[in-house]
């Protein structure tokens, strides 16, 4: 039984017919929502995006404290590895996101906006460029947009290529022409002291364009969407050992992780088994096929109840990933099969996070690389098993001792994979040896 | 009075009139000043919190992670007010995850744990990390003895490494400036010299390239690390990255004796220590004190000794320069001074001498007949940077003033008496004859030349060998009107003598002796007859100096 996609944000993506130009955009309902929302109080369109509880960062980033924001950044910096749903939406619906933006600048009062690009994105870059310029021509950017007197003006940023400029506060820094070094949170929530510190809103590519649908549906109708607390669609990534990997969009929590494999992703390839998943971006928790989960879950008279669920039953929701110790993260689901080496796995990840940290505080600078080493070690056979317990306490004494969160990003995959894999950790750590 | 330098940040000086707050430190309550971080609020009872990138008078960055500490807010009812312990305290609500001191404000009702398992696993792991791509090449570095890499690793590290990869390999030995040489693979990337340069000198030149592990401290590409303040990153970089040229490799540090004095190369009168070992000065680091120059020095202060180990230092007294004693010169001088009028004799003094110097120079003066006597001092002057160099290059103006021997315009005038031959004879102390303007050939045929001094005066009959800023003891006043020590950290090399004793013996001689045998007597005597030291002791002086009401 296929689950039906519940398209929103990829609507117009892989569309036949469907091209990247405003005319195009305008020609299926583009900005129309804009329209509609120029003509609205800013404060209503606040009201309907917290009415429809979007789930993104910090609701759409509507701020719920009474801070001013000055500056609208759009994080478009997706580099988490296994994700690639930003990318989809920038090459191929660029005007949604633009229209998201204006939108979301409106409802702020926002007269300046910066959409920071991660620099591999060179195409996509130029499509956003091209984009803003037709909206301008279009006066649906720029001074007095269609005649209301608001000015909003979008400027691309390209970055140089740095995972870590995903960060919010790392990608302020770049923005502002510094090292994408996190900042320290207190004092410098984005929210307070921002870009150039003022405050500042920062959100990603998928959470601005659903500012368009919420308006479109009516914040109440959107909140229908999902489950309670976990509204709206999202889009997954699917990577891996499946037979159709690929992007797509469905229901928060409308099918589980199994469903996603089998049923719309037609399985493992060459019909092997699961071994593995990573269910959020290259960060989150892996889950070992078989595991049994012990999770809370509210009965239909309303009591709550532990409830065991298999690896394939789990909705691919945030509030259940996050109750079984990972998270739903970025949406790109990594799907290993039982063929895979646990260890070259993690080595591959271990080597990206030691590549990408930022080198500012001394866990994460000196851990990443360590860990690395220790992997590439294991991987080789060249280590023993007391080295995949050091590698567990490396990884400990990074996670929560960091500026941000990269911290977590490169210690979670190492303590999950060595926790739940221990057994093929140590013994492939000491086959070299044996020969 | 406030400092003479603006620190960019002051996070141990509360501003005046900030509120107490209740806070519990490691399970005993206290009072500090609301938003005190908590570093320098533990450091107030004495519990020193480890750090590296921390810096009392630089931005906060948070990146060594050395300072995590467990810390908890008031457990709040519905009506949030603090739900009380049953000994009438807060009850605390400890966050689970730990917290850098350096960035976490104290608030009223915080806990605070320095010292719990989780702080002491925490800094454990730290130091461990900051460890693994360290060359531990203590043997050969500078800073052992005053790293806090090996301070910290005793105090909170492990004997063994687990650490069994290669290490990252870094530039060595980098020359990035004058007087800096940089070791980035000793570098534990605090940022604090980054930090200092960009927001105390204004000087943005350094900084980091490279990423995760293989960060590196560099200096703009094109751009040399030489302001006059660079020296400063050598004593506040925690490790044996940036070394001093001129001290690396001359002594262990902890063999030199740290004696508290000033800084005489201008009229701010930088506190500082001079680290010696037996006879000889190493080096001069920045003292504490808030309101002369905080925590630093420029460059050209901190490398102003060499001077007084110089070769050429005379060391014996001459006179007609044949070598002489004492006893003998100074009887000597004391017959030839009674050949002169008083309008025929002129004294050259100088604003480097110690307040006790000048006044007992007044009383020789006075003795030979008072204001008759063209007197005066060698200005000075450059430019000021506005940061701690003052344009007065002479450390004691204001007692040269104090003491009426800044007589504008009176060095012309001698100078002049010196041609004409209506000044017979010369008194100069402390001073070159070059940079007073006269030539050895002006002096030639002066009847008496007498040169008080650490270098030979070829033109003089007498030559008395004095002291360095290093060898005396006595008293300064800076340009805000701080009074302010100098200590003895070596003894006068060979037969030189405290300038006092030295002016003290030429009044003896010429029949004035006043029975003063220590600089403490000298102070005394000074400060019974001088109004702007009344009631002042050395002892009162203290370390930090006391400032003079000079009407």
């Amino acid at each position: 039984m296929a689950i039906a996609e519940k398209r929103l944000i990829l609507k117009n993506i892989d569309v036949a017919g469907y091209t990247n130009d405003i005319e195009c955009y305008i020609k299926n309902g583009g900005y129309e929502v804009l329209r509609k929302a120029i003509a609205m109080k800013p404060q209503e369109i606040v009201a309907e995006v917290k009415a429809s509880g979007l789930r993104g960062r910090g609701g759409a980033g509507f701020p719920t404290k009474n801070t001013k924001p000055v500056y609208l950044i759009c994080n478009a910096d997706e580099s988490e590895p296994g994700t690639f749903k930003d990318r989809q939406i920038i090459h191929k619906d660029p005007h949604q996101l633009i229209e998201g933006m204006i939108i979301s600048c409106f409802a702020n009062n926002v007269k300046l906006a910066y959409l920071y690009i991660r620099g591999e994105f060179p195409e996509g870059a130029r499509i956003l460029e091209r984009a803003c310029d037709e909206a301008r021509q279009k006066n649906l950017l720029g001074k007095n947009i269609l005649g209301t007197g608001y000015d909003l003006e979008i400027y691309i940023h390209r970055g140089a290529g740095a995972y870590i400029c995903g960060e919010e506060t790392g990608l302020i820094e770049s923005l502002e022409g510094k090292r994408a070094y996190p900042r320290i949170k207190p004092p410098y929530f984005p929210a307070v002291l921002g870009l150039y510190m003022s405050p500042t809103i920062v959100n990603n590519v998928e959470t601005l364009c659903n500012v368009i649908h919420v308006l479109q549906m009516g914040g109440a109708n959107f909140s229908k969407l999902g489950k309670p607390n976990n509204t709206g669609t999202r889009v997954l990534c699917v990577s891996g050992d499946v037979v159709k990997p690929g992007y797509y969009e469905f229901e928060v929590g409308a099918l589980t992780l199994g469903q996603l494999i089998y049923d719309v992703c037609g399985g493992i390839r060459d019909g092997k088994k699961i071994k593995a998943i990573i269910p959020g971006g290259s960060s989150a928790k892996v889950l070992k096929a078989g595991e049994i989960y012990k999770i809370k879950q509210k009965q239909a008279d309303g009591s709550m109840a532990d409830v065991e669920m298999r690896l394939e039953d789990i909705p691919m929701d945030f509030d259940t990933m996050a109750a079984i110790g990972s998270m739903a993260g970025s949406g790109g689901v990594i799907v290993m099969d039982e063929t895979r080496s646990m260890p070259e796995c993690l080595a591959n990840l271990s080597e990206f996070y030691a590549h990408e940290s930022c080198g500012q505080c001394t866990p994460c600078r000196e851990g990443s690389l360590w860990m690395k080493k220790l992997t590439s070690r294991i991987r080789d056979g060249k280590a023993s098993a007391n080295d995949v317990g050091v590698l567990k306490n490396v990884a400990d004494n990074i996670a929560g001792r960091t500026i941000c969160a990269f911290g977590e990003a490169c210690s979670w995959p190492v303590q999950s994979f060595v926790t739940k894999f221990k057994d093929e950790f140590e013994t492939v750590a000491g086959n070299g040896a044996k020969k | 009075m406030s400092c003479a330098c603006k620190n960019p940040f002051n996070h141990d000086v509360p501003v005046e009139n900030t509120p107490m707050v209740n806070v519990q430190i490691d399970g005993e309550w206290v009072q500090v000043p609301k938003g005190m971080n908590v570093v320098a609020a533990a450091e107030r009872f004495q519990k020193h919190i480890p750090h590296y990138c921390y810096h009392p008078k630089l931005s906060v960055v948070g990146n060594c992670r050395m300072c995590l500490i467990e810390m908890g807010t008031p457990k709040m009812d519905a009506n949030r007010q603090p739900i009380l312990a049953a000994d009438g305290k807060p009850e605390i609500a400890w966050m689970p995850r730990p917290q850098i001191g350096c960035a976490t404000q104290v608030s009223e009702g915080m806990g605070i744990r320095t010292e719990s398992p989780l702080v002491q696993e925490c800094r454990k792991g730290v130091m461990e990390f900051l460890l693994i791509n360290h060359p531990l090449d203590c043997p050969i570095c500078d800073q052992a003895g005053e790293c806090k890499l090996q301070e910290y690793s005793f105090e909170h590290g492990q004997a063994n490494s687990r650490f069994t990869e290669e290490k990252v390999k870094k530039p060595k030995n980098v020359d990035i400036g004058e007087r800096i040489v940089l070791d980035d693979e000793r570098c534990v990337m605090c940022s604090r010299c980054i930090r200092f340069s960009k927001e105390f000198v204004k000087d943005d030149v350094l900084g980091f390239t490279e990423r995760g592990s293989h960060t590196t401290l560099t200096v703009y590409p094109g751009k040399r690390f030489d302001n006059n303040y660079s020296l400063n990153t050598v004593d506040i970089c925690p490790v044996g990255a940036l070394t001093s040229k001129d001290f690396r490799f001359k002594m262990r540090v902890w063999f030199l004796k740290e004696t508290k004095s000033i800084c005489t190369g201008c009229a701010t009168g930088c506190n500082v220590l001079i680290g010696s070992r037996e006879k000889e000065v190493h080096r001069l680091t920045p003292r504490e004190n808030e309101e002369v120059n905080s925590l630093w020095m420029c460059d050209s202060g901190r490398l102003g000794f060499h001077h007084i180990h110089d070769e050429n230092r005379l060391t014996t007294p001459l006179v007609n320069g044949e070598k002489s004693d004492w006893s003998t010169a100074m009887s000597k001088l004391a017959h030839q001074l009674k050949n002169f009028q008083s309008n025929q004799i002129a004294i050259i003094a100088s604003a480097r001498m110690t307040n006790e110097e000048l006044y007992l120079l007044s009383e020789l003066r006075k003795s030979l007949g008072g204001d008759s006597i063209l007197s005066d001092i060698v200005g000075r002057t450059g430019d000021a940077d506005n940061i701690l160099r003052n344009a007065d290059k002479n450390p004691n103006t204001k007692g040269a003033q104090l003491f009426g021997f800044a007589n504008n315009g009176k060095l012309k005038e001698i100078q002049a008496g010196l041609t004409n031959g209506s000044i017979q004879a010369l008194l100069i102390f402390n001073e070159s004859a070059a940079e007073a303007g006269l030539s050895l050939e002006a002096l030639k045929n002066v009847p008496l030349v007498v040169n008080v001094g650490m270098r030979l005066n070829g033109a003089a009959h007498f030559n008395f060998p004095s002291a360095s800023f290093a060898e005396k003891r006595g008293t300064l006043i800076n340009f805000q009107n701080r009074l302010q020590r100098l200590n003895r950290a070596i003894p006068t090399p060979g037969q030189s003598r405290d300038d006092w004793e030295i002016i003290r013996d030429i009044k003896a001689a010429i029949g004035g002796g006043n029975g003063i045998h220590s600089v403490e007597e000298l102070f005394k005597a000074m400060a019974s007859s001088v109004p702007a030291f009344k009631d002042l002791t050395l002892g009162k002086v203290g370390d930090l100096g006391v400032v003079l009401n000079l009407g």
